[in-house]
């Protein structure tokens, strides 16, 4: 089936499979690896992408259930040679990341995350980050990140 | 100027944010699913269903119909083509130790499954959808045999037996100290407590799945294996020597970025070989990337122990001696490093406490289940969580507290270097300075205030410490420094990271040695083909392996370029000195820079050529005597009573990391580190039904990850006790965490539910546990008051 998407503002089409995953017509179709496959349960988060906006985990989600929408993915939020998204640069300078492999998810998660919610206690973000696993940093640098990029985002 | 004000902000020491970041945070970073290879076909695993059985027949045929599948391949396939298995990396005779029964696991499983997860088939197709898809319909006709997945059940008289040759399912078994004298002391001891106590069994679920592609190139007959490993260099020599029996030279590995490893990556498996010989087969590269299910089933697990443990106390309350009777499940095969574990969990039970008499042995025990092999601490978290969890049961019987007991025992730092029983010299350190400052840390002294607090709530609060010591490092390693005609320097690295931050680290202190600006430092690893050789990361062994290496390899850097420099300056070599990155001419302003010294060494005619070509030099260390990181961890939690959920309100922590190269990755380790060992505590465990042998647990539904609304801030300080063996004064930092959280959650959760007459539980403390032994108890005490009644 086709599918018609704007994905990281750019239209494409797409023959797909019925069955085939928005995480996967995103990886295999289009190349953008950098939204990872970490279980196939909607549980680890690793696949968040933004939708239409809004945070969803993209292995959860029909590419046909999806036709004509706005998908960003975590290539789509900074330039590529411009600067990082103040989010990016957060996860940076609080060492919110260790292996890489949960942080385009958590980014994509937390950025939708302060949209929603811009001056969040770490409690709340605590809450808010529920649906995205990470194994190695033990969250406390990601949920100072998410504060500081907070910060950065309401001024 | 500008290179030592480089230096200094990203020198040794300094909280350097990680030059690795960048890639990750933008989506860029390259993990083996993300490669894609012109013409690539699709692997996937078939593995059994069944716990233990006998493959009578595989029919492949309704699979092979399917339009897309290229081939199937079983066990007698792999026989044909003459692919050897796997043996583990090290038994327990290899060390002098007595024999034990040593498995080679096959890339495929021939005529009998021994574990649900075995594998039994591979199948390739032009997609991996095809693949799985034709997967369903091979027909495997088991003949089932009785399983045993727990190890009571397998050390049973008349249990099953995985292999004939090995009775009782006993692999082997080590043992340490002196049983007579222990013996002894118990039978003069003025108080003993016993413990059983289980170490529960765990997955690494790093959130990359392991994942391989296998190339082979037919015009010079040499494989390519792209994996997700802690060590290329380990999975080639395991590969080559034993599957294919090929010398190392026809066999490149290549482990890209890695998603995290925790020991669970350390070596080879089989479904390395797997994409290797379809790939030669095949004529094609061949990927394999599994489901997080096929993970949870596939990967080797850690942990899984049954101790019996004891301790003879004096009047006072001094250990006299402790004894204990250790068993872990190694599962289907014993494989990669499963003996350290083994091992550790015995040796490191004297932990920071003066032990007069010990002894422990410790069995390898086969179960019908995925092997174990070693898991972030392997080993010492089981040894840290015996010592405490007796300490806090001795503390009860005497009537003493916690704090009270554990000084009464310390080593004190005048007692040092000491010896323990079980064949480590403690170099360094200074236990009770850690309780102290870790009491202070905590707010010792308004405990009582939120304890009363916490009832006025409805909630038990309770408090626990775990303290620790442990080995960091293993084994011997070399790094490479080598510098590029512009004067640039990569290091190349016999480490391999995997969220460790070691570009970061290593430049961090080849640029202060060497005064090479940090930006211009390259970090090369995990490639067979660039790296000539290393034994990956695992074992916390990074920090003083990687860093005494390549501190010995900056010596020998600036010795030889001396030459260089000194022909630059037109001056005698013995009139230069090599001074915070400048060769200088002493009793003048004349100087030459590292860089400047290297790109003299690539000119290509003149005196300065006469002296070689290129700079480059490569330092090996050893791990003899390896490093002692310790620390002092103290836990509150409180309890619902009425749900039995447990929440982990604070937690501190003092730990002796020796010197810290770069803080703020050291706090991320300890972070990191303290979330698992406290998801061990509550929340993970990988379960088999017992009777059926099948795999409870096999998604992130049933597997209990701790997310970030399970754990709280940390409250860490770091002592840094230099460590007197190495000349960077390192200790590891790793591993810490996953030691010292276990048994400071538990036995905070027990100090909790004593007062309820909770006296014992075993680990996850989750709601329902905890909510049944405070039923138990009530229930207990409810008889014990109507007999009671006249």
């Amino acid at each position: 089936m086709k599918v018609h998407l704007v994905v990281n503002e750019r239209p494409i089409e797409v023959d797909v499979e019925e069955r085939t995953l928005l995480s996967d017509l995103i990886r295999d179709h289009l190349g953008l690896t950098g939204t990872h496959r970490g279980c196939d349960t909607a549980q680890c988060g690793a696949c968040t992408v933004h939708l239409d906006g809004a945070a969803i985990k993209s292995c959860n989600v029909l590419a046909v259930q999806v036709d004509g929408s706005t998908v960003t993915t975590i290539e789509g939020i900074a330039p590529l040679e411009g600067p990082l998204h103040p989010m990016q640069e957060a996860f940076r300078e609080c060492h919110g990341l260790q292996c890489g492999f949960c942080t385009p998810g958590m980014v994509m998660s937390a950025i939708d995350f302060t949209r929603r919610c811009p001056n969040p206690t770490d409690q709340q973000i605590r809450d808010g980050l529920e649906g995205n696993l990470c194994r190695c940093t033990g969250y406390e640098n990601i949920v100072k990140a998410v504060s500081m990029a907070a910060l950065k985002m309401r001024s | 100027m500008a290179e030592s004000t480089s230096a200094s902000q990203n020198g040794i020491g300094q909280s350097v944010r990680r030059v690795e970041d960048k890639r990750f945070l933008t989506g860029r970073g390259q993990y083996v699913d993300d490669i894609r290879l012109p013409d690539m076909a699709h692997g996937v695993v078939l593995m059994s269903s069944y716990a233990h059985a006998r493959i009578v027949s595989i029919d492949a045929s309704r699979a092979l119909e399917v339009p897309g599948v290229l081939c199937v391949l079983t066990g007698q396939d792999a026989v044909a083509d003459g692919l050897g298995g796997m043996p583990p990396l090290f038994m327990p005779e290899d060390m002098g130790g007595p024999k034990g029964y040593r498995t080679y696991r096959p890339v495929l499983a021939v005529d009998k499954v021994r574990c649900v997860g075995d594998r039994v088939a591979f199948i390739v197709a032009e997609t991996a959808l095809i693949a799985r898809d034709a997967a369903d319909l091979i027909e495997v006709e088991y003949d089932s045999l009785d399983s045993v997945t727990a190890l009571d059940d397998a050390v049973r008289p008349g249990a099953p037996l995985l292999w004939d040759e090995a009775a009782g399912n006993r692999c082997c078994e080590v043992a340490y100290g002196n049983a007579a004298a222990t013996d002894a002391a118990f039978e003069n001891a003025a108080h003993t407590v016993s413990l059983r106590l289980e170490s529960n069994r765990l997955c690494a679920n790093s959130l990359e799945p392991r994942g391989a592609i296998g190339q082979y190139n037919r015009s010079d007959e040499t494989y390519t294996l792209h994996t997700s490993s802690q060590n290329p260099h380990g999975a080639r020599t395991m590969l080559c020597a034993y599957v294919f029996r090929i010398p190392e030279t026809q066999m490149r590995v290549i482990s890209p970025d890695v998603g995290g490893g925790f020991g669970m990556k350390a070596d080879a498996y089989p479904d390395d070989g797997l994409v290797l010989w379809a790939a030669r087969r095949l004529g094609r590269p061949v990927k394999w990337i599994p489901t997080r299910g096929e993970s949870l089933a596939g990967d080797n697990h850690g942990r899984d122990q049954v101790v019996h443990a004891e301790m003879a106390l004096d009047v006072a309350g001094k250990i006299l001696a402790i004894r204990a009777k250790s068993m872990h499940a190694f599962g289907a095969y014993v494989v990669s490093a499963a003996v350290a574990p083994l091992n550790f969990a015995v040796r490191f039970i004297p932990s920071v406490y003066d032990v007069p008499s010990f002894f422990a042995t410790s069995a390898g025990i086969f179960t019908n289940t995925s092997p174990t092999g070693p898991y972030r601490g392997a080993g010492r978290p089981e040894a840290a969580y015996v010592v405490e969890r007796l300490l806090d049961e001795a503390a009860a019987r005497l009537g003493m507290a916690a704090t009270e007991i554990r000084r009464l025992n310390l080593i004190r730092p005048d007692q040092l270097p000491y010896s323990t029983h079980t064949g480590f010299v403690y170099d360094s350190g200074n236990f009770p300075k850690l309780l102290t400052e870790c009491l202070d840390l905590s707010d010792d002294i308004g405990f009582s205030d939120r304890r009363a607090l916490s009832q006025r709530k409805g909630l038990l609060r309770g408090r626990g410490i775990g303290f620790f010591i442990e080995q960091g490092s293993i084994f011997n390693d070399q790094m490479t420094i080598r510098f590029d005609p512009s004067g640039g320097l990569t290091i190349l690295a016999g480490t391999h990271s995997h969220g460790q931050g070691h570009a970061t680290v290593f430049a961090q202190l080849v640029s202060e040695w060497l005064g090479v600006p940090f930006e211009s430092i390259r970090h090369v690893q995990g490639d067979t083909d660039k790296v000539a050789f290393g034994r990956g990361t695992y074992a916390a062994r990074s920090s003083m392996l990687g860093g005494c290496a390549l501190r010995l390899a900056s010596d020998q850097i600036i010795e030889k370029a001396k030459s260089a420099a000194a022909k630059l300056m037109g001056v005698p070599v013995q009139d230069v000195r090599f001074d915070a990155g400048q060769y200088v001419l002493a009793g003048s302003d004349r100087r030459v820079s590292m860089v400047e010294a290297a790109r003299a060494s690539f000119i290509k005619a003149g005196p300065l050529a006469q002296l070689g070509v290129g700079l480059e030099a490569t330092g090996a260390w050893n791990t003899d005597p390896p490093n002692f990181p310790n620390g002092c961890h103290i836990c509150e939690v409180e309890i619902d009573p009425e749900t039995g959920v447990v929440r982990v309100d604070r937690y501190n922590a003092v730990d002796d990391i020796g010197r810290a190269l770069n803080p703020m990755i050291c706090e991320g380790q300890l972070h990191g580190g303290i979330t698992q060992g406290i998801g061990q505590a509550l929340f993970e465990q990988v379960i088999y039904d017992r009777e059926s042998g099948q795999l409870m647990t096999g998604s992130f539904m049933d597997y209990g990850m701790p997310r970030a609304d399970d754990v709280p801030m940390f409250n860490l300080r770091f002592s840094q006790t230099p460590c007197t063996t190495n000349p960077l004064g390192v200790k590891a930092v790793g591993e810490a965490g996953t030691i010292g959280a276990p048994p400071a959650v538990m036995n905070a959760v027990l100090d909790a539910l004593r007062p309820r007459g909770v006296t014992h539980l075993d680990m996850p403390a989750t709601p329902l546990r905890v909510w049944q032994a405070l039923q138990d108890a009530s229930s207990t005490s409810t008889t014990a008051r109507s007999r009671s009644t006249p």
